[in-house]
């Protein structure tokens, strides 16, 4: 193409075409055309419709008012749905009726308001166009020695270079007071807890039974047929007083039923489960979501904010997605009367990874 | 003002004469308008994006601060006793309970909640699409980086708002979304878990993250975002707004209708038609129904939800790593599933944030630039543009990769496979493709200034030759087509000590790559000359 040998002695102040305020900034490798073209100046300007046939300007002024009125009625129109259609019957029907008809009326209001002013402005307003000079950002040499001599004399009157141990201890001392505000801010979190401690525990205990979630049933093993899938809590959640949801949330458990021939357990698992029936927890190794979903004839979980799969018949390690780590296992065992229970609390930490984790 | 004389009750002044000149002995407004009033704000439809996000935020301040007379961020638990039947007697929170309440038994409640959720998806697309415009035409160039900076900052504090916002009601998925917040918190190396244990205010969830989100979101990051775009204002009216080249225009002037009255008309009008718009659309479509969610809790979750679009990136982001990507290793649990994405993002933001000052350096162009480019002018800012677009557009897809995999029939795998390619790859085809179609653009332009632009006019030659007739550009046409600035890849000198720095040698391959195929505008001798190229 043109002029692709630079030498750099063309590199030299383009723009020349605007000579009226062309500064002195480097206009760095942006290339002077020597002979570009000059600017041709404004067009003529062209008259709109309503500027040369009066009728139309008529027209355009009818619109415009018409367009208020309707706003008017708009509002009016949202004001009476307001009151015509109460949803005081428990009835989802009249909620959404309610809402449709105070909608309609507002959108009319603002819609007819806003075109309306938009065409006033647009076909009725005189079609001016104005032209203003731009200046340099930095303002006028007069104007930037002014600052200066600003900043110069207030420095010398008091003394801010000068005194330098005046000045070095203010900033310190600046810097400085801010601390306890932060330090407050230790108080969002309690001050009697560790989260190490409180992110490896939850409340599954030896013997702690398996309950439905969310009625709190307990489960027995004979009820648990293969291919089943049920979603676990420990008993005993549901009467918490307190922190029931930071419990759940670290304690709630998958329980599946496979054929023990498909089950392909670690040897130092063999007795954590029963008669092909696994526990494993539901909260996903990623990030945490409940990993809900389960394909039962693949064993599969899969973890729908990812979509982190987990295989159930290899003691759930992820076979697909972002999670690393399987899903945990909790040891299970049966009561006397049949009931499946706990062996013991998971023997690591559930759910997402953190940094003391190991 | 001729009518500020002292003299009062001057029989002929009108009542808005006199209430002006009352005003103004008071307040020194005259010298205001007078700066102001008169400003000539040039027009284009693309200039209307940075009003539209103005607009809905103005109208998300107004629907929510009638909601917060009837929302209480409270995490208390209750049995709810609304009108939404199916619900009755759940235990939830007082949070989840009052924003059912917002929706089934106040008139017009459910009206404003939407609007509010409505108008907060269209401001941070607005913004977007805003920042999008700034960057194709470069009006992000001297002098204003600084605005840039403080409208991405926007950006990320819209995101922020909506997130906060969205977490508010304390509904199942709202409470996902937290779980996923404070996983990912939880994978940051050495402060993530006790950072994650501050936020929630001990274990998630914890009885505490509503209120402070509503801390956050009514206040802080409202008052942080009317700070920012305040002095984004201040800027504009400091900067005066660019404009595209045309006949008349040039870098010392800007061209367009008063402020008052046909600019402010326009943009008033504008105003109502967007308040308009949110309210049509909050009368006819349902969002959030989290009545049909229900509150939280942590076991149960159904598949296929999806957050707002805005935070979907980075959702996509956490989707897209390959499995296996966690160790253990000094006695820490090292998280590179959750590291790689939020340092991605984190350098994403960076370049983004940094690039008028990047672009600065590479043309060392002091000057102050008041014309907008067109994007085919400066190719390879344009490709790098649909580059940067390519990737977000791919996490973006990710976040839906489930939704993608199901409604096309896919594997779940061979999705995010695909979106794995397209963020990796993609930007450099897109890079690729478009710096091509910009120089093609650009040989195009040069053609019809040389030869005309082609009538359609066949005429038929005594030599049984077909031709078309192209007609000549007048010169107000022409100057459109010319009237851009090219730059020469830096030629590499010494300094004043006779040697070659390495910085000097970094920018100059910058400078190479950024202005080695570009096509300068054809000039008045190429014209006249009538043969300027062929090609
Ligand atoms: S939380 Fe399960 S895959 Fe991310």
């Amino acid at each position: 193409m043109a002029q692709d040998d630079n030498s750099g002695a063309e590199l030299a102040a383009a723009d020349s075409s605007h000579a009226a305020h062309a500064s002195d900034a480097s206009p760095g490798t942006a290339l002077i055309v020597q002979d570009a073209f000059e600017n041709p100046g404004f067009p003529a300007h062209r008259p709109r419709v309503t500027d040369e046939n009066p009728q139309r300007e008529k027209r355009a002024q009818r619109t415009v008012y018409t367009l208020f009125y309707l706003s008017i009625l708009g509002s009016l129109w949202a004001v009476a749905a307001y009151m015509l259609f109460p949803m005081e019957s428990n009835n989802p029907g009249d909620v959404r009726l309610n809402n449709l008809f105070i909608g309609l009326g507002a959108a009319l209001a603002l819609l007819a308001l806003g075109i309306g002013i938009v065409h006033w402005g647009k076909s009725v307003m005189e079609d001016v166009e104005l032209v203003d000079e731009r200046h340099p950002i930095g303002g006028s040499p007069e104007t930037q020695a002014a600052a200066v001599k600003v900043f110069t004399d207030s420095d010398r009157e008091s003394g801010f270079t000068r005194r330098s141990v005046i000045r070095n201890s203010l900033i310190g001392a600046i810097v400085v007071f801010p601390l306890p505000a932060l330090v407050l801010f230790r108080g969002l979190a309690p001050q009697d807890q560790l989260p190490v401690p409180l992110l490896s525990h939850t409340m599954w205990r030896k013997g702690t039974r398996l309950a439905l979630d969310p009625s709190g049933a307990p489960i027995k093993a004979s009820d648990v047929t293969i291919g089943s899938a049920f979603h676990v809590i420990p008993e005993g959640l549901n009467d918490l007083e307190h922190g029931k949801l930071d419990e759940k949330a670290k304690a709630a458990v998958l329980l599946m039923r496979l054929e023990p021939s498909e089950l392909n357990e670690l040897p130092e698992r063999k007795d954590w489960s029963y008669d092909g029936i696994v526990a494993y927890s539901k909260i996903c190794t990623h990030v945490g979501c409940p990993v809900a979903l389960y394909e039962q004839h693949t064993h599969h979980l899969l973890c729908p904010c990812h979509q982190s799969q987990f295989d159930v018949a290899n003691h759930c390690e992820v076979i697909f997605g972002p999670a690393k780590r399987p899903l945990p296992q909790l040891p299970i065992a049966i009561d006397d009367e049949g009931y499946l229970i706990a062996q013991s609390d998971f023997t690591e930490p559930v759910g997402p990874s953190f940094w003391e984790r190991h | 003002m001729s009518t500020a004389s002292p003299t009062t009750g001057t029989p002929k002044r009108s009542f808005t004469t006199s209430a002006a000149v009352y005003v103004n002995e008071r307040t020194s407004i005259a010298g205001f308008v007078k700066e102001l009033g008169r400003k000539a704000f040039p027009d284009h439809w693309s200039f209307l994006l940075g009003e539209v996000a103005l607009f809905s935020f103005v109208v998300i301040l107004i629907s929510g601060t009638f909601l917060t007379f009837f929302f209480q961020a409270s995490m208390a638990e209750v049995h709810y006793d609304g009108s939404y039947v199916p619900l009755k007697g759940v235990e939830m929170s007082v949070a989840m309970a009052s924003t059912l309440d917002i929706s089934f038994d106040i008139r017009g409640g459910l009206f404003v909640r939407q609007m509010h959720h409505w108008a907060a998806l269209l401001f941070v697309a607005a913004i977007g699409l805003h920042m999008l415009r700034i960057y194709f035409t470069g009006a992000f160039r001297k002098p204003r980086e600084f605005n840039w900076v403080i409208g991405f900052t926007l950006f990320i504090l819209a995101m922020a708002e909506g997130f906060t916002g969205y977490s508010l009601p304390d509904d199942l998925l709202s409470g996902n979304g937290l779980r996923i917040i404070d996983g990912l918190v939880k994978g940051i190396p050495v402060i993530g878990t006790w950072t994650s244990f501050l936020i929630f205010g001990g274990e998630f969830p914890g009885t505490q993250i509503v209120g402070r989100l509503y801390s956050l979101h009514i206040m802080i990051l409202p008052a942080l975002v009317i700070a920012f775009i305040a002095l984004h204002l201040v800027f504009v009216v400091v900067h005066k707004h660019t404009q595209y080249a045309g006949p008349g225009k040039t870098p010392q002037n800007a061209v367009g209708p008063p402020i008052l009255p046909i600019y402010a008309a326009k943009a008033g009008g504008f105003f109502f038609i967007i308040f308009g718009v949110l309210a049509l659309i909050a009368a006819l479509f349902t969002i959030n129904p989290i009545w049909n969610y229900g509150p939280y809790d942590p076991s149960p979750v159904s598949a296929g939800t999806q957050p707002d679009w805005y935070i979907g990136f980075a959702d996509g982001a956490l989707r897209l790593i390959p499995p296996g990507w966690e160790f253990v290793w000094l006695d820490r649990t090292w998280s590179f599933n959750i590291l790689v994405p939020l340092i991605a993002i984190g350098i994403f933001i960076v370049l983004v944030l940094m690039y008028p000052f990047i672009e600065a350096w590479i043309t060392g162009d002091k000057r102050e630039h008041h014309i907008a480019d067109r994007p085919r002018n400066a190719p390879t800012r344009t490709a790098i543009g649909a580059a940067g677009v390519t990737f977000y557009a791919g996490l973006w897809a990710a976040a839906s990769s489930d939704i993608l995999a199901t409604h096309f029939w896919l594997t779940m795998e061979g999705v995010i496979h695909a979106l794995q390619a397209v963020v990796i790859i993609g930007p450099f085809i897109a890079y690729f493709i478009t710096k091509r179609v910009c120089i093609a653009l650009q040989k195009k332009d040069r053609e019809i200034v040389l030869h005309g632009y082609e009538s359609g006019r066949i005429v038929r030659l005594p030599g049984g030759e077909y031709i078309e007739v192209h007609e000549p550009l007048d010169e107000y046409d022409r100057w459109r087509l010319v009237s851009f600035e090219s730059y020469a890849p830096l030629m590499i000198r010494p300094n004043a000590r006779g040697k070659i720095t390495a910085g000097q040698k970094f920018r100059a391959s910058l400078s190479r790559w950024f202005f080695e195929d570009r096509i300068a505008p054809v000039t008045k001798g190429e014209l006249e000359s009538g043969h300027g190229e062929h090609h």
